[in-house]
């Protein structure tokens, strides 16, 4: 467990916050995928023209933005006080609030509380921090089965597979491939369904209609965790997530401890902000909204999981900390040009894209995800879409250095890339060595075509198997400069 | 050290180091919670007419359908709704006034009706605590005319009545307005329920109500 100023990461071996290989690798592998890519296009594309006309409806976008930022500094200088008031909120109104250090440990605590209900069975709504931990599985093993009710959601778990977009976790399954699943895996599915979106719609609805109907334990994440009033939110658009807040006996929601709002009034800014971020609308169909128990309406029992796993570790990192502020609405990854031609999987986290690479390797240490902050051209695209302004792109850059100094720390040899930089920097402190640089330059030129070099022998090819270089002009600078002014004309 | 003591001292230890801006000892913490000194707008400025006008475009544009009455005529649009629907069967919260209710159809008041039960319902009639304009929602707040959160989720049909007084322009004043009502179970709708997980394509009606219809209440 790498630490960083001694707080404690997410601990390796539960969990999906770290990929089997490299993000280089994997990235490598997708982009072979063509109908990987093909179907990112298209709903990238989508979602971003969506996003940009509904966002272009408000006036004061900016000061939205601005204030949703402003609220979240603010939650998390005072974190563990707005933590604490909303434990006592929560348990005023008949909730019970449970602190979990890691992802085992939030495993634990919900597999127990299942376990104390006499239910085999629990219905969950789409979340990230569970999926985070990996709760699924860690239920699997307690003899506990989890249905997935959102359609995506649904769509991944059937498939056996991996989600790869926060708001669309199957964005990378076309209708074909989702009929072949629901044909194969739903018990008894009509043989004659089509694939028409509506009728793998239809088919999803009765296939969990009686589960939510009979359902005794839910598990939910929350958007927003209101400190002033113990109020949870959870934001959706199927009604799954009403289902699954709503019938059950018992309810389970675990939330990253950077859930937390300080008031009832900030959702005046972030349920403006999120929908019209993360969908595309004005608003999401559904939103849910409750406080510990209501008596006669809906779960008796509710139970808080507090959720760390590397988060206070991100907190102590002064340039890192403003991803705690992300609201997971995913306007960064569709965005993204790395993301757009890689997609989720090649991130290897659960949190993909620009937010991915800056929010895994915190909550893991960044040796654990090394690569990730280089998945990055740096363009700045997800700074702009970012409803709470997380400067993506200073982190990337903050958390690459970070590397390098834990590298470094380390005594590992220096890289290739290390020595290159060392050699560039003897090489530049001189004008006669730079000069006699410049010169050598000239002698890559027999390697260009048409005013590109696209292939340079090894080590040099490192470089040019990804990248054209232009061909280096057939006289320096300094040449041209010498010819044109010191010559007597 | 129990779980919550370790990460409330993480938290502490993590913030401790030169958080900015520095962190005052014994400061109370957040903004003001009235959002007073808001920099983005905070209230709407329609007129009533305009206002009713664009939640009903608002409504209808993510396929809620919507109708306009008056008060006095506002049984006569239920009955009509109900009957265009082909309803026999619906279900109330026990606040909602009876006087509304068409004749000729079954009407069962909700005492804690389980929810196969309620499975078996055509539809339900509810009011609304808030409406808002710009984004075309209602919300429903648990209110005797609204009743539990299960009646407007399991039937398949949700029939909302929305009252011109209770229609603001701006999330911001919903926010405020419910402010009273947070600790009470909220649930915003806005159009039937959806999904767009198949290829990105809007598939209307998944789990919730599949149909979603507004009568507007004009003053």
């Amino acid at each position: 467990m790498t630490t960083y100023l001694g707080l404690p990461t997410a601990p390796p071996g539960v969990g999906h916050l770290r990929g089997s290989e490299p993000f280089p690798a994997a990235a490598r592998r997708a982009l072979a995928d063509t109908q990987l890519r093909h179907n990112l296009a298209v709903a990238t594309a989508t979602i971003r023209a969506k996003r940009a006309e509904v966002v272009a409806e408000l006036g004061d976008w900016e000061e939205l933005r601005a204030a949703g930022q402003a609220a979240k500094a603010g939650a998390m200088q005072y974190l563990d006080r707005y933590l604490e008031q909303l434990e006592t909120q929560v348990q005023a109104r008949g909730g019970t609030v449970h602190w979990a250090r890691d992802a085992i440990e939030a495993n634990q605590i919900v597999a127990s509380l299942v376990e104390a209900t006499g239910s085999r069975e629990v219905v969950k709504v789409k979340s990230m921090a569970t999926d985070e931990i990996g709760l699924n599985e860690a239920l699997a093993a307690a003899g506990i089965t989890a249905y997935e009710t959102d359609l995506a959601e649904l769509i991944v778990q059937l498939g056996h597979d991996r989600p790869s977009h926060i708001l669309v976790p199957a964005i990378h399954r076309n209708r074909a491939e989702i009929r072949e699943i629901f044909l194969r895996e739903m018990a008894d599915v009509d043989p004659a369904l089509t694939d028409q979106p509506a009728a793998l719609a239809e088919a999803a609805r009765l296939y969990l209609r009686r589960r939510f109907l009979s359902a005794r334990v839910g598990i939910s994440g929350a958007n927003f965790a209101i400190a002033e009033t113990g109020t949870i939110c959870v934001v959706e658009s199927e009604g799954n997530g009403r289902m699954c807040v709503t019938l059950p006996d018992t309810l389970i929601t675990v939330a990253g401890i950077e859930k937390v709002l300080p008031s009832w009034a900030d959702l005046s800014v972030f349920m403006q902000l999120l929908p019209r971020s993360s969908t595309g609308e004005r608003m999401n169909p559904y939103t849910s909204m409750w406080t510990g128990v209501t008596p006669g309406d809906g779960p008796q029992q509710f139970h808080l999981v507090l959720l760390d796993n590397g988060r206070t570790a991100a907190l102590a990192d002064q340039t890192g900390r403003q991803v705690l502020h992300c609201i997971r609405c995913s306007a960064c990854l569709n965005v993204c040009p790395v993301y757009e031609r890689v997609g989720g999987h090649a991130y290897g986290s659960v949190y993909p894209g620009p937010i991915g690479a800056v929010l895994s390797p915190q909550l893991t240490g960044i040796e654990e995800n090394a690569t990730l902050p280089y998945a990055s051209s740096l363009c700045g695209a997800c700074y702009d879409a970012c409803p709470v302004k997380i400067d993506i792109p200073s982190v990337l850059v903050h958390l690459r250095a970070r590397h390098v100094d834990e590298a470094r720390k380390d005594r590992r040899l220096p890289g290739p890339e290390a020595i290159a930089m060392a050699a560039a920097s003897w090489m530049m402190a001189g004008s006669g060595r730079f000069a006699a640089a410049q010169r050598a330059g000239r002698l890559a030129r027999p390697f260009g075509r048409r005013g590109r070099i696209s292939r340079l022998p090894p080590p040099l090819s490192a470089w040019t198997r990804t990248r054209d270089l232009p061909v280096p002009p057939a006289q320096t600078f300094r040449q041209w400069w010498r010819d044109e002014h010191e010559k007597p004309s | 050290m129990s779980a919550r003591e370790e990460v409330l001292a993480r938290i502490r230890a993590a913030l401790a180091d030169g958080g900015e801006p520095a962190r005052p000892a014994g400061a109370g913490p957040g903004p003001a919670a009235d959002g007073a000194g808001a920099t983005f707008r905070t209230r709407g400025d329609l007129e009533p007419g305009p206002l009713l006008d664009l939640l009903a475009e608002r409504l209808a544009d993510y396929r809620a359908l919507v109708r306009r009455t008056s008060p006095a005529e506002l049984g006569a649009a239920v009955s009509v709704a109900v009957a265009g629907r082909g309803a026999r069967r619906l279900v109330v919260p026990p606040g909602l006034d009876p006087a509304m209710l068409p004749e000729g159809i079954e009407v069962v008041t909700d005492d804690g009706l389980s929810a196969s039960d309620l499975d078996a319902f055509d539809g339900v009639i509810t009011g609304a605590a808030v409406a808002i304009a710009e984004t075309g929602t209602i919300v429903l707040d648990g209110s005797p005319d609204q009743g539990r959160r299960a009646i407007t989720l399991v039937p398949d049909y949700h029939l909302c009545i929305v009252r011109a007084a209770q229609v603001v322009e701006t999330v911001p004043e919903a926010v405020s307005r419910l402010a009273a009502q947070a600790d009470r179970p909220l649930t915003w709708i806005s159009g039937p329920s959806a999904t767009s997980d198949i290829e990105l394509k809007r598939v209307e009606g998944v789990h919730g109500p599949r149909t979603l219809e507004v009568i507007l209440v004009g003053p």
